[in-house]
């Protein structure tokens, strides 16, 4: 008798739609139950636009928003919003930035000004870069350079995988090139891909929906329409042979490796793409799954093991071509070979014979827990929202996730298991040069 | 959609009225076991988090350790992967962390599956067997991770400030060498069970799309029949700061040096707590702080730095943390020190505090909008003997104070010669930059 599965449950966040004169598209998401608010402004540009010579640009970029704007002076709109209780950020992706905040809901008009300024123009200085660029390279050095496993595999697989610029360079940006940046750079990157027709807003929370699109009106209704540039086409073929690469982390104690796949067009096949969605966490998801309970718990060589969609981790937020990751550490001494032969072992095994009873229901229900868990802040609604109206105008679709991924079929985790096969992988090792 | 067009500057638009903080539906009882449990209603999302405090000062560091890593490894009647998988069928997941001061097992499933997460909890808490095979398999896990830990810049660092601020006492060393792990058997870790995971003065609370009363009703059915008379043990009270020479870690080769500044701070019911708590943001307890701005946005020695009263059972402690690039590490803590001595010696002005103001009252209610946010707040409370209600006492006290109160606390607490500074980093390339500035006594990156 077949197990019993978890009903999967539903949400149901408004979504409300439209789009100023100026060309940029709104989101309101209204929810009363707590005084707070999400603001969210989305840019449709990311680390795979950024020109040659100019690696890192995108996130350099982004630090220059926060730099002023025409109505704010340096400094000015960190304080506004934390003055006004709130928290501000701001994130570079490979296909989008987004800049945001979460702020008590009486700050709502603050917010939307703060944003409408620096989308009319930030205060592009050569000090204000020169102070950025310094802030990006310790930003690296904390995050790459200064720590073992630093850009592994986010940055260290995708140069293995893809042959292009756009898909393969080092998103954070060489240090030769942060500082080759001008101002006149900056300037013509606003003006291209900063433009109101290229961007998403998305307000959600503590709000009415009727003022918050009168205020949405009145500081964004003059911001000057520009369109929206022309998106390159950054597809590549898939591979026809496998690939791998090593190099050795001076400050790692242990291997690791991380091996990629490329899956069917997120946007575009959505359908065919879900089955990998659900793939990863059959593999990884806790000591149930495939993986784990090969590699960690029966034959112990790998200490962790984890699977994923997109090298930033980004299931829902990136558009093609983009991967199916599966990453492990191991042991002292571990074999990297081995690891790679059980994985393909266990893909084949999950392709052949399918899954167990129970198996699929539960690993839909704990992913039902991560994606509605990830919603709970009204921020991250704001944030998802507006990057599904930008790729697929269609913020609504936040509610149906977890529902879409539950309706996911056994045949379909087979098939999707059945073209991770080695010659369409490209891996990469880190070999410990750590002195321990 | 039309628009009105100003002309000239535009001006900042004011912030509408302040909502006061309003405290969600809750319900607390004390089982016949001792376990207290608190359940809190949040229903934005149907699902409900679990967080299970348990005390556990004094427990052997490297049994611990090992004892929550295996934990959730198998009961006399499921294994590891069983367990797992019946709790994924709720949409389910348990972990288990520890530190000095507790044992926490933390969860989140859908709202249907609370009765069955509880069930699988007290499977876990009264039947928990650490089988030889998983305890082996884990041991070898635990010891890779610490190497990886011992690795990073930032475990490094707060190892050398937690031995130099503690001295002897348990806060002292927090993660436990390779060799000791590697000594921990099967057996002391069903003793230390035994002896420590009991229900007397745990705390479990849960909060999400429920009933509270249904919810204790849930807890008691689940864990009524958790028993087990070990002992507790308590804390001493952590020993005040020591002023001393800067203590440079060498880490050769690393290209940036981690800067860690510990001065002395109060516990959340302290009077002085408020005022602290404010003097701390002008300082650098956020972006929009005196520290920050000045070694991040004006001379870009750094990227995250942050400074944070960190709360423990038996004693509290702020610390600043910044990770600096070597050649600025001299600056970089005379910027520091700067901004720590300006604010101990003259008030802060009156709008940076009303600034620093409206952020912590403004982050309280972010901070109670989700329901981790609010599960993790409730639990971390209680671990300390407190309840919800202190957030608004606490707003209260936030509101009130005055540039008197937060620059006598500044005074007090951030007085650069009261400090406790630790540097990870090349010494040979910043010990003269920091031995200008103040004593410096080195020591290798393994002591």
């Amino acid at each position: 008798m077949p197990t019993r599965r978890a009903r999967i449950p539903v949400t149901k966040y408004p979504a409300e739609r439209f789009t100023l004169d100026n060309g940029l598209r709104v989101v309101l998401t209204p929810d009363r139950s707590a005084p707070v608010i999400g603001v969210a402004v989305v840019y449709d540009v990311g680390i795979r636009s950024e020109p040659e010579g100019r690696t890192g640009f995108a996130h350099l970029f982004e630090h220059l928003m926060f730099q002023g704007s025409e109505n704010l002076e340096k400094l000015a709109h960190f304080r506004h919003v934390q003055g006004a209780g709130g928290t501000f950020n701001g994130s570079t992706h490979l296909d989008y930035t987004d800049y945001f905040e979460t702020l008590p809901s009486n700050a709502l008009e603050r917010a939307l000004f703060l944003e409408a300024d620096r989308m009319r123009g930030p205060r592009l200085t050569e000090e204000n870069l020169r102070n950025q660029v310094d802030v990006v390279k310790e930003e690296i050095r904390v995050n790459v350079l200064n720590r073992p496993y630093g850009g592994f595999p986010w940055l260290t697989l995708p140069p293995v995988m893809f042959d292009t610029f756009p898909n393969a360079h080092d998103g954070y940006g060489s240090f030769v090139d942060l500082e080759s940046a001008t101002v006149a750079d900056a300037a013509d990157f606003f003006r291209r891909y900063y433009a109101s027709g290229n961007a998403v807003l998305a307000v959600s929370g503590d709000i009415d929906v009727a003022e918050a699109t009168e205020l949405i009106g009145r500081h964004f209704g003059d911001v000057p329409a520009r369109p929206a540039p022309e998106r390159p086409d950054f597809t590549e073929p898939d591979l026809t042979v496998e690939r791998r690469t090593a190099y050795t982390d001076k400050l790692a104690p242990l291997p690791a490796v991380a091996s990629a796949w490329r899956v069917p067009d997120p946007v575009v096949d959505f359908a065919g793409y879900l089955p990998f969605v659900v793939l990863a966490e059959v593999l990884t998801d806790g000591d149930a799954s495939r993986l784990v309970e090969r590699l960690v718990l029966r034959d112990r060589t790998v200490t962790s093991v984890g699977g994923y969609l997109g090298f930033m981790g980004d299931p829902f937020d990136v558009r093609d071509p983009t991967a199916l990751l599966l990453q492990a550490h191991l042991p002292p001494g571990g074999d990297v070979d081995k690891v790679l032969r059980t994985v393909d072992e266990e893909l084949d095994r999950l392709a052949t014979d399918g899954l167990t009873d129970g198996e699929l229901g539960r690993t839909q229900a704990r992913m039902a827990t991560h994606l509605l868990r990830d919603t709970d802040p009204v921020l991250t609604r704001a944030l998802r929202m507006a990057v599904l109206e930008q790729q697929r105008g269609e913020p609504g679709l936040l509610n149906e996730l977890p529902r879409l991924v539950g309706e996911v079929t056994e045949e379909q985790v087979r098939a999707a298991a059945a073209t991770l096969r080695a010659e369409r992988r490209a891996s990469v090792e880190v070999i410990p040069g750590g002195a321990r | 959609m039309t628009a009105t067009v100003p002309t000239g500057p535009r001006a900042l638009p004011p912030l509408g009225p302040h909502r006061k903080l309003k405290l969600p539906r809750q319900a607390e009882r004390t089982l016949g076991n001792g376990l207290t449990v608190i359940a809190v209603r949040r229903s934005a999302v149907p699902l409900v988090e679990l967080r299970l405090w348990m005390p556990f000062g004094r427990a052997h560091l490297a049994r611990g350790a090992m004892l929550a890593q295996t934990l959730l490894s198998g009961t006399e009647t499921m294994s590891s992967v069983q367990l797992a998988a019946e709790l994924q069928k709720v949409g389910g997941g348990l972990s288990a962390g520890i530190d000095p001061d507790r044992l926490m097992l933390s969860g989140a499933s859908l709202v249907t599956g609370l009765d069955r997460m509880l069930e699988l909890l007290a499977e876990v808490l009264t039947g928990a067997s650490y089988p030889t095979g998983e305890v082996t398999t884990e041991r070898d896990r635990l010891v890779d991770r610490i190497q990886v830990a011992q690795s990073q810049p930032a475990h490094l660092a707060r190892t050398a400030l937690l031995k130099r601020i503690y001295g002897r006492h348990p806060y002292a060393v927090q993660t436990p060498e390779p060799e000791q792990v590697r000594a921990v058997r099967p057996g002391a870790l069903r003793s230390l069970h035994a002896q420590r995971v009991h229900p007397a003065d745990a705390v479990l609370v849960l909060v999400g799309d429920v009933q509270p009363e249904r919810a204790l009703d849930a807890a008691e059915k689940a864990l009524s029949g958790w028993n087990g008379a070990g002992h507790t043990a308590d804390l001493p009270p952590a020993p005040p700061l020591e002023p001393g020479p800067l203590l440079l870690v060498d880490r050769p080769g690393s290209v940036q040096s981690s800067l860690r500044v510990a001065l002395p701070a109060v516990p959340r019911t302290h009077p002085d707590h408020a005022a602290l708590q404010l003097a701390n943001l002008v300082f650098g307890g956020y972006f929009s702080s005196r520290w920050v701005e000045n070694i991040r946005e004006d001379k870009g020695y750094t990227y995250g730095p942050h400074s944070l009263v960190e709360h423990s059972v038996a004693g509290s402690v702020l610390v600043a943390a910044a990770e600096v690039a070597t050649e600025v590490t001299g600056p970089a803590l005379l910027e520091t020190t700067y901004e720590l001595g300006r604010l101990a010696a003259l008030p802060p002005k009156p709008d940076e505090l009303e600034q620093a103001r409206r952020y912590a009252l403004g982050t309280l209610q972010l901070g109670m909008a989700t329901q981790a946010g609010l599960a993790s707040l409730t639990s971390a409370y209680a671990g300390n003997g407190l309840r919800l209600e202190f957030l608004a006492e606490h707003a209260a006290r936030l509101a009130k104070a005055t540039v008197d109160d937060v620059a006598e606390a500044a005074a007090r607490y951030l007085a650069p010669a009261r400090a406790v500074t630790v540097v990870l980093g090349d010494a040979e390339r910043v010990a003269p930059a920091l031995a200008a500035l103040t004593p410096v006594e080195v020591q290798p990156v393994k002591a």
